[in-house]
């Protein structure tokens, strides 16, 4: 059928009517008072590449969106005041109950205000799901490279956004004034006394006198609904305007090059899809919201100094650092009449800092040890970058590991165990744990490599199982179709580390220009690519492929015969016998 | 291999070798027709489930509006509150409908050729740069920032001094320490001290009865608090508001009995305890978590936020978890009544460390 006769949903020519053209008055009108027209020009055809994983970042991004709404419904009803009232609203059980006006109004908006329970459940719910998308895009852009030049500060900002992101959640669910949150509250009025020298006075400034005082609600309102999403608003902005500047990374394909980007234009699918998304991210945010109980503030009961409940824990994403307060020793110091607790100050206020910065400085690391100054628009498959994939999962356990030590308790009733005992396992795991992921994976992702190699040269299994005229089975080997090989093969090779150091030329002698850490850099980079497996080079393709044909030309033939293992011991004559390949 | 270096200071790396492609690039793939496409059938029933999916929506919204209306407060369905169900879910669907029909016109329906663009480096072109460069020059140039350094370092003093004016009157956003221990705005404030005091009874928690020694079983805890929470305040009413909050989160405490000859006092605190029973600071010396789960057995009390357990028959000793000092004693003596009351104040700051705690 020849298609392209009935095909009219792909129409070149522009849609002509019987009125004037109303989408050119409006922008005829709208470009001469704005002169937007040659921006748009270039933005609104614009080429978004497709793939899934390239929507995890939209999910924060339209999460947060879900955020900022259901936000601004909220504060209409939140009072953010710890001024004590008594209870007597609809629900029962605290009727009667002096509480704070902050926690008294949760329970409004949870009992009285029609729609104020699903408002707050969809707001906590967007707050999970902003957090953990950006994470998972975190995870994404590392692991295909995509932080690599020209893209290192945005992944700054991505930094940014997502310790800035936490804050948000945590000034968030401190808000209801709830037992759980308060005490949750009351451990970072810990954390903040724990620091050196100057602990006491922020935590007195920060409560506005001794804890709990009557400040510290307010003083988070003003933080949580202004402060922090402003910052946020503005580094979004930031994200979304460079992500536009560099055009979006693709994966190498038939067509795909460094200096190209192929994928739809932003006008009109990439709108549609993008736009449609939004509302699917806010629809799975109100059926979460509609069936999924979350923070049912009204049984923790308002906050009292003197009260806990067991199982006490932070949202998941404080879990980490929590773990690691759970696990850490308890050291203390007390020198010349001063204390330095160090065991709320390293795992509370030193290593998510230190963890924090690390992370943030990953592209500057991974561009300082790989040498690379190029511009990478294309992505790699985390196994052709083992060392570097092996670095993320490493980290990645350490946090989990953190993180599951954050619900040690937990664990513990569940599994019936010793508290004691998985304290003490998790503290030799959050340091072995990590060296064996990374070990794992770097083999894991090698093994892979070979993987792709050995189908470039000898072509995919078939699933075919080939009986030749002796009895032998062998599998049937096709070469790879040329766009898989082509796409297999579209990637760099490592660069070739010399025997000597780097500051030092081939004769010992220094090298001009090698650095300081030149030495140790050279020896970090031998580490990073040894045993690394390249592309086949074209010789090897062409052997392998030769190869490949002489084994069909022999399977589909009559000639040469299977070695059995008694056609040559000797016992026969085997003049007449050809071995199969040689 | 050597890349040539194109302008930049920066040494290109000799060892980076450039992408040597094996196969020749296939192109992009042939565009393929979808059955909307070609066919007007399939095109129109497109276009119907598209249309039908926002009618859905629409739906939704109305039943969203009436659930708004008709259903109450109390009603519940399969055991949760049918409001929120019921609001919920029409929302879900009102926007779950139109992101699928936007989704599925996309996919259907609009032009599906995937177009090519070309990239351009991140950078400038050299000439822009340069002009750029030599702009900022004449800039500064003009301005005599280098050549005047006087002007230059002054301003800079002066605009780094000018934060002060934003960080200084932070010091009013609260009373320190010193502050509220000298002026005392509440009882036991500040925090070296607690509203404990000598002959002041210990109460139960809650109800703030007294609590006489025979009251308790050898095994027995008690969550108590210092009477004055419930009578502390202007003619002996309970203190409210801040002075209550803060008595509360520095004067909790618990109150054990165990056998006599379990107990192994402190250096100094042979007459701490009451007939076997003793009595602890319910904060936590770590970060400051009430501590509340009890094995009697053992006498450990441990903390349900990080798990440092301290052993109440040994001083509140830590025997396991972060926390890095025991647990404040409170010493306690039996008043005229028979009532158990405090010796003294706590004699250390309760809670967790900080740096002048010493």
């Amino acid at each position: 059928m020849d298609t392209t006769k009935v095909a009219n949903t792909n129409g070149t020519a522009a849609a002509t009517g019987g009125k004037p053209n109303r989408a050119a008055a409006v922008a005829t009108w709208a470009d001469e008072r704005l002169g937007i027209a040659s921006m748009a020009k270039k933005n609104l055809r614009k080429v978004f590449p497709d793939h899934w994983s390239f929507m995890l970042g939209e999910i924060a991004l339209w999460s947060f969106v879900v955020l900022l709404l259901t936000g601004v419904f909220l504060t209409l009803w939140f009072t953010p005041s710890m001024g004590e009232v008594q209870y007597n609203g609809t629900y029962e059980q605290l009727r009667g109950v002096h509480m704070s006006e902050a926690y008294a109004s949760s329970l409004k908006i949870s009992f009285d205000v029609r729609g104020g329970l699903l408002m707050r459940q969809m707001h906590h719910w967007a707050a999970m799901l902003f957090i953990a998308s950006m994470m998972v895009h975190l995870l994404r852009v590392f692991f295909t490279g995509a932080f690599r030049k020209p893209r290192e500060l945005n992944w700054v900002i991505g930094c940014l956004l997502l310790i800035l992101g936490t804050l948000e959640g945590f000034t968030g669910y401190s808000l209801p004034d709830d037992l759980l949150s308060g005490t949750g509250v009351r451990a970072a009025d810990g954390f903040i006394k724990a620091s050196p020298v100057i602990g006491t006075y922020m935590s007195f400034l920060l409560f506005g006198g001794e804890f709990p005082g009557d400040s510290i609600i307010p003083r988070l309102y003003t933080v949580h609904v202004l402060l922090i999403p402003g910052l946020l608003l503005a580094l979004i902005a930031a994200h979304m305007l460079l992500l536009v500047y560099h055009k979006h990374t693709q994966w190498p394909g038939p067509g795909r090059t460094e200096k190209n980007v192929v994928g739809f234009p932003m006008l009109p699918v990439y709108a549609a899809k993008a736009g449609g998304f939004f509302f699917i991210v806010f629809g799975v945010t109100a059926f979460m919201g509609a069936l999924l109980s979350i923070n049912p503030v009204w049984k923790y009961g308002p906050y009292d100094p003197s009260k806990v409940t067991a199982g006490s824990q932070p949202d998941w994403y404080m879990g980490w650092p929590d773990g690691a307060l759970r696990i850490m020793p308890g050291l203390e110091t007390h020198i010349w009449g001063f204390t330095i607790s160090w065991n709320i100050m390293l795992p509370i206020l030193i290593l998510p800092v230190v963890s924090f910065l690390f992370v943030l400085m990953l592209p500057f690391l991974d561009a300082w040890i790989t040498g690379d100054k190029r511009e990478h628009h294309l992505l790699e498959r985390p196994r052709n970058a083992p060392t570097r994939t092996a670095l993320m999962v490493a980290l990645m356990t350490w946090y989990g590991l953190f993180w599951v030590a954050g619900g040690n308790d937990i664990i513990a009733i569940k599994l019936h165990s010793s508290i004691n005992e998985i304290t003490y396992f998790l503290r030799a795991a959050v340091l072995i744990g990590p060296v064996l992921a990374f070990v794992i994976t770097r083999r894991w992702c090698i093994s892979l490599q070979r993987k792709d190699n050995e189908t470039l040269l000898h072509g995919y299994e078939t699933g075919i199982i080939m009986r030749s005229a002796e009895g032998g089975y062998s599998e049937r080997h096709l070469p790879l179709p040329e766009s898989k090989a082509y796409t297999l093969t579209a990637r760099d090779r490592d660069p070739v580390v010399n025997g000597h150091d780097e500051g030092t030329d081939a004769n010992g002698l220094p090298a001009p220009g090698g650095g300081r850490f030149a030495g140790l850099r050279h020896r970090v980079r031998t580490v990073w690519y040894s045993d690394n497996v390249q592309k086949p080079t074209v010789e090897e393709l062409e052997d392998g492929h030769h190869h490949a044909e002489h084994e069909h030309e022999l399977q589909a033939g009559d000639e040469g015969h299977a070695a059995d293992g008694h056609q040559f011991d000797g016992h026969h004559l085997v003049e007449d016998e050809s071995l199969r390949g040689h | 291999m050597s890349t040539h270096s194109d302008g930049h200071d920066e040494p290109v790396d000799e060892n980076l070798p450039a992408r040597d492609d094996l196969y020749a690039n296939p192109g992009l793939p042939e565009h393929h027709w979808r059955p909307t496409d070609v066919d007007p059938k399939a095109e129109r029933r497109a276009e119907r489930q598209v249309a039908t999916l926002f009618v859905l929506s629409a739906i939704c919204t109305v039943l969203f509006v009436v659930a708004y209306f008709s259903v109450g407060k109390d009603d519940t369905v399969i055991g949760l509150g049918a409001q929120n169900v019921s609001l919920g879910l029409a929302l879900s669907g009102a926007l779950l409908f139109i992101g699928i029909g936007i989704i599925q016109w996309a996919r259907k329906l609009m032009g599906d050729h995937e177009i090519v663009e070309y990239r351009h480096p991140a950078s400038s072109s050299e000439e822009d740069r340069a002009a750029t460069v030599e702009a900022l020059q004449l800039g500064l140039e003009e301005s005599g920032i280098g050549r005047r350094p006087l002007v230059r370092n002054s301003l800079l003093g002066a605009v780094g001094l000018v934060g002060v004016t934003a960080i200084v009157p932070l010091w009013d956003l609260g009373p320190t320490n010193a502050k509220v221990t000298k002026e005392q705005p509440y009882p036991g404030a500040g925090l070296e001290h607690t509203v404990w005091d000598q002959g002041m009874r210990v109460v139960r928690d809650v109800v703030g009865t007294p609590i006489k020694p025979s009251d308790l079983q050898i095994g027995d805890l008690v969550n108590a608090e210092p009477e004055a929470l419930f009578n502390g305040g202007e003619d002996g009413e309970p203190l409210e508001g801040v002075a209550l909050q803060v008595g509360k989160s520095k004067g909790a405490v618990v109150v054990v009995r165990m056998e006599p000859e379990q107990i192994t006092p402190g250096k100094g605190r042979e007459n701490w305890s009451v007939d076997g029973i003793v009595c602890y600071s319910k904060i936590c010396t770590h970060v400051g978590c009430p501590i509340s789960l009890y094995e009697r057995t053992t006498h450990h009390l441990l903390c349900p936020c990080h798990q440092s357990t301290f052993d109440l028959a040994d001083s509140a000793r830590v025997v396991f978890g972060p926390a890095a000092r025991p647990l404040p004693q409170l010493p306690l003596a039996v008043d005229d009544e028979g009532y158990l009351v405090a010796q003294s104040d706590f004699t250390e700051p309760v809670g967790p460390s900080y740096w002048e705690r010493g």
